[in-house]
């Protein structure tokens, strides 16, 4: 199947329950429209645990800024404006190219398809790229988690406020890349079934649902790009 | 189950009897309003408005992330359900942050006074020292001994008044 | 009588018996252990959480053991020295929150009812039923391995500062909780996906079965508390290894936050526990009276309500610790709030029963076992969340009777009840009646005898967790460990006659109980795809309004 449009069969109404021609069709469920909302449905309660995980550590963040509020506006200094402006941009046009390719599987262009797959690659490699010269950074002043702090010029030496403000930026911006990193395995793999003709119109839940879960990725940095960069 | 009965367009694939929406004119007014907001964001970082900087910049990523949701995500034409879902992440991250807040905001351990009453420096690389180190032996050692460190959770004469 | 009373679906086989069915299926190690089938999933689950509750069980008994006296003899030996004590009671709490209370309902009755019960022919998941399965053996093995690597002895709520600096494996226990934690929240998912999307035709929200709602509210939790959970560890074991400094006070952090966080997952994680345990005897109670449940949506939506305000009391669990006063007071009166679904239930089981037909089989002694333990429960739980009783019961063996009676008094008499309900639908295999109601007299007797005196303990002063006692405790001590011989020999008991069980034909009726869910509609056991014909749902799932036989 690699033609760029497919004609579909006289599609699975609700009467022919077990006549249902897509090979993507799983027997439990009645049409391809049901398994195409349940897929959605278990995507967006997936999207709902992250925000809950993710949460934790803003609402950890939260609590230790009340706890060192001098600190960690002097430790928020030592973060590039710049370079997070630049990440959330590209961040936000990533969105745009995985909306777009989503779009293109929907309208049977496998071509676009493919190629807006391989720009939200892009992106997410250069986000990556941004983060490794923040990071080299980080580690060359000694700015590091935890026990590991050792940098110097503190305003207020002996306080841990910086050891901490460090650990959760580590944690946060870890975890986030964490997930950047599964995003692009993740695209990756959709690519490849792109290529391949695996979607059109009939068929484009994998390319939807990775774009959805492209988006948290997206969401969760719009909300630590202000809390680490931008905050005095 | 599906009802209606058109063959041409993507019932099986997708919206559950919507017209068409997004497209790429809606997709690419939204990336531009959120570079928009984005370049917004930076820019009142620059200017000093205390506490209310937190807030603004919070309530501009609120708005990105209603963008992106609305319509990136396709919520703006989906079936509800699946906003509930987003909206009850947020909701109950929102309660269980709301009660921390609560707690800690009418605690006195957050007070200035007592910030540093336990902590001993860091030294990299090294664990901190342990708890027998840092306290004395009894409370009577520490009332006999009037110059030394003030133990955790020992009553100790606290000039602010009682909350 | 004129006519018989015919409920939907006769008390004796009415479908013609299959051949095949999911057991027989197919054979082999793979054709289990790659499975793509609820019921399969459900069984190896069942197995799975029999086994953890075993291991736990025996912890309880070591536990109980040790403190029949004070100087912790047996045959003139000290049966084991204070650190290891801590090491087996934290290993009971451990084992049985994670490894068995919190999967078993939902994970093996659930899984294998579910579907049967909405008229669906799998979960919205199967692939990902599978793998939650698999998180839960990963998670096990994780566990034991933590056990035979020296155990951890935080006691299972791994409160810091001592859980940041302790020795011992710590890390690879709170890692195995975290992989159970995914194993939890991808079951819920599914779930609650399973419940909007694949209900039979006709079956709207209202005419879900009781267990279904039930089932749904835990999922709720299951997806929303359970990350909250997963980072909680995390932060736990970053504590432990690079010293962020958000829990340990010596370097800046506030013990009092992990408890925020911790309980923030771990207060609706009881419900978690119990709601299931409700959703079992929403059915049981209806079926064994021969009579409509009395106030369907008052339970539906108190399921729910249950879920959603479990969420805003779990302050309640630190009282004491350190919380400011005002969170404290909040915290009490909200806790009061969550009593009152838990009573509306109880309440309309209660009216349920009223003039009904009751049969005492096996499943409805349980049934109202579990009516008269999780009252206690529930009860006690007040004077705890009453701040002036709280002071001093706290801490004490009060709180450890209080929660034994709503988790065992509660969900577990309830999952004998429900796995006795559904075991000839499971097996195709009937128990015997007689041991089965012996053993859960047994239960209950053993099971007050165990508990109920530690509401004595504790209110006289003794505490939790504590491995040496006055000596004024020790005749309550050593009631409170007879019973807990009496309450093991009776699960015994129940393993060893539903295991005999298993070694006689298959020649359990469809609808041993004239049940009027769509489980029963299926044969005993179900075929591999649940029904021949896709049911269609036209009658409220608790119609047992007689039909006229002409």
């Amino acid at each position: 199947m690699s033609t760029t449009s497919v004609d579909l069969p006289s599609h699975g109404g609700h009467g022919d329950a077990g006549h249902i021609d897509d090979p993507h069709h799983q027997h439990h469920f009645t049409t391809m429209e049901q398994q195409f909302d349940t897929a959605k449905l278990g995507m967006w309660l997936f999207l709902a645990t992250e925000i809950l995980l993710f949460g934790g550590l803003f609402v950890g963040f939260g609590m230790m800024q009340g706890r060192y509020p001098r600190e960690f506006v002097e430790a928020h200094e030592h973060l590039v404006r710049w370079q997070g402006a630049l990440n959330t941009v590209v961040l936000l046009f990533s969105s745009f190219t995985m909306v777009m390719a989503v779009q293109s599987a929907k309208n049977n262009k496998k071509d676009k398809t493919v190629f807006f797959l391989f720009l939200t690659i892009i992106c997410a490699c250069i986000f990556l790229v941004v983060k490794y010269f923040e990071y080299s950074h980080k580690f060359e002043e000694g700015w590091l988690p935890g026990k590991f702090y050792s940098a110097k010029g503190d305003s207020i030496p002996g306080s841990h406020g910086y050891a901490t403000f460090f650990a959760f930026y580590f944690m946060m911006t870890g975890l986030h890349g964490i997930h950047i990193l599964a995003g692009i395995g993740l695209l990756s793999w959709i690519l490849m079934r792109a290529k391949r003709g695996e979607f059109s119109n009939a068929y484009y839940t994998p390319v939807d649902l990775v774009g959805l879960y492209w988006h948290i990725v997206d969401l969760i940095w719009i909300y630590l790009f202000p809390l680490y960069y931008l905050i005095q | 189950m599906s009802t209606h009965t058109e063959t041409t367009h993507d019932h099986a694939g997708g919206d559950a009897g919507a017209h068409e929406h997004g497209g790429t004119a809606v997709n690419v007014k939204t990336l531009l309003a959120l570079l928009v907001l984005t370049a917004i964001t930076v820019g009142a970082a620059y200017v000093n408005l205390g506490s209310g900087n937190v807030v603004v910049a919070l309530l501009i990523a609120t708005i990105k992330a209603s963008l992106v949701a609305l319509f990136f995500m396709h919520l703006r034409w989906d079936k509800p359900v699946y906003g509930i879902v987003a909206m009850a992440g947020f909701l109950f991250l929102g309660i269980f942050l709301m009660f921390c807040v609560l707690d800690a905001s009418s605690r006195n351990y957050y007070l200035p006074q007592n910030m540093h009453r336990t902590e001993v420096p860091l030294t990299p690389g090294t664990a901190p020292p342990s708890l027998t180190e840092i306290l004395p032996e009894t409370p009577d050692a520490a009332a006999a001994a009037p110059g030394a460190a003030a133990p955790a959770g020992e009553k100790v004469p606290v000039t602010e008044p009682k909350k | 009588m004129d006519y018989q009373v015919l409920t939907m679906g006769a008390k004796t086989g009415s479908l013609p018996r299959p051949r095949k069915n999911y057991l027989n299926e197919s054979h082999g190690f793979m054709s289990w252990a790659g499975t793509l089938d609820h019921k399969r999933i459900g069984i190896m689950y069942l197995v799975g959480v029999m086994t953890a509750f075993l291991m736990g069980g025996t912890f309880a008994l070591l536990v109980r053991l040790t403190l029949l006296t004070p100087t912790h003899m047996l045959f003139g030996k000290v049966l084991m020295t204070a650190e290891t004590y801590n090491r087996v009671f934290t290993l009971h709490g451990a084992i049985m929150v994670f490894l068995f209370i919190i999967p078993a309902v939902p994970a093996s009755l659930g899984n294998f009812v579910l579907p049967l019960m909405l008229g669906a022919k799998d979960v919205a998941f199967p692939r990902l039923n599978l793998a939650s399965f698999y998180l839960w053996v990963t998670g096990a093995l994780m566990a034991i391995l933590a056990m035979v690597l020296g155990a951890v002895d935080t006691g299972w709520t791994f409160y810091t500062p001592y859980s940041t600096t302790t020795d011992g494996p710590v890390t690879l226990m709170t890692s195995a909780v975290f992989v159970l934690g995914f194993s939890s929240i991808f079951t819920g998912l599914n779930f609650i996906a399973t419940v909007h999307k694949l209900r039979a035709p006709g079956m709207g929200w209202f005419d879900l079965p009781l267990f279904i709602w039930g089932i749904y509210s835990t999922a709720l939790i299951q997806v929303l508390a359970t990350p909250v959970l997963g980072i909680t560890l995390v932060l736990l074991m970053l504590e432990r290894g690079f010293g962020i400094g958000i829990f340990d006070p010596r370097i800046g952090g506030d013990p009092v936050l992990f408890q925020h966080f911790f309980w923030f997952y771990s207060h609706p994680a009881v419900y978690i526990m119990i709601l299931p345990g409700m959703a079992i005897i929403s059915e049981l109670i209806p079926t064994f009276s021969h009579k409509t449940i009395f106030g369907y949506r008052a339970i539906a939506y108190s399921s729910v309500s249950l879920a959603l305000v479990s969420f805003i009391v779990w302050g309640h669990h630190m009282f004491v610790a350190g919380q400011s006063q005002l969170a404290t007071v909040v915290f009490s009166a909200l806790t009061f709030l969550v009593a009152i679904p838990s009573g509306v239930k109880v309440f309309n089981w209660l009216c349920t029963m009223y003039e009904g037909n009751i049969s005492l089989e096996t499943p409805m002694c349980y049934a109202i076992s579990f009516l008269i333990l999780f009252t206690i429960g529930g009860l006690t739980g007040i004077f705890l969340g009453t701040l002036s009783t709280d002071v001093h019961l706290t801490d004490t063996y009060f709180v450890v009777a209080h929660f034994h009676f709503v988790m065992m008094g509660g969900t577990v008499t309830a999952f004998l009840g429900g796995l006795h309900y559904w075991w000839p639908k499971m097996t195709g295999r009937m128990y015997s009646e007689k041991w089965g109601r012996t053993a859960c007299v047994l239960y209950t007797v053993g099971f007050n005898m165990t508990f109920l005196t530690q509401f004595f303990l504790g209110s006289k002063g003794m505490p939790r967790r504590y491995y040496n006692y006055l000596d004024q405790f020790q005749p309550l001590h050593a009631f409170s460990t007879m019973g807990s011989w009496v309450l093991g020999l009776s699960l015994f008991m129940t393993l060893a006659y539903l295991l005999a069980s298993l070694r006689k034909p298959m020649d359990a009726p469809d609808n041993p109980w004239g049940g009027t869910t769509l489980e029963w509609q299926c044969s005993s056991p179900p075929i591999m795809h649940n029904f021949e014909d896709q049911p269609v749902v036209a009658r409220d799932p608790y119609d047992y309004r007689p039909v006229k036989v002409r």
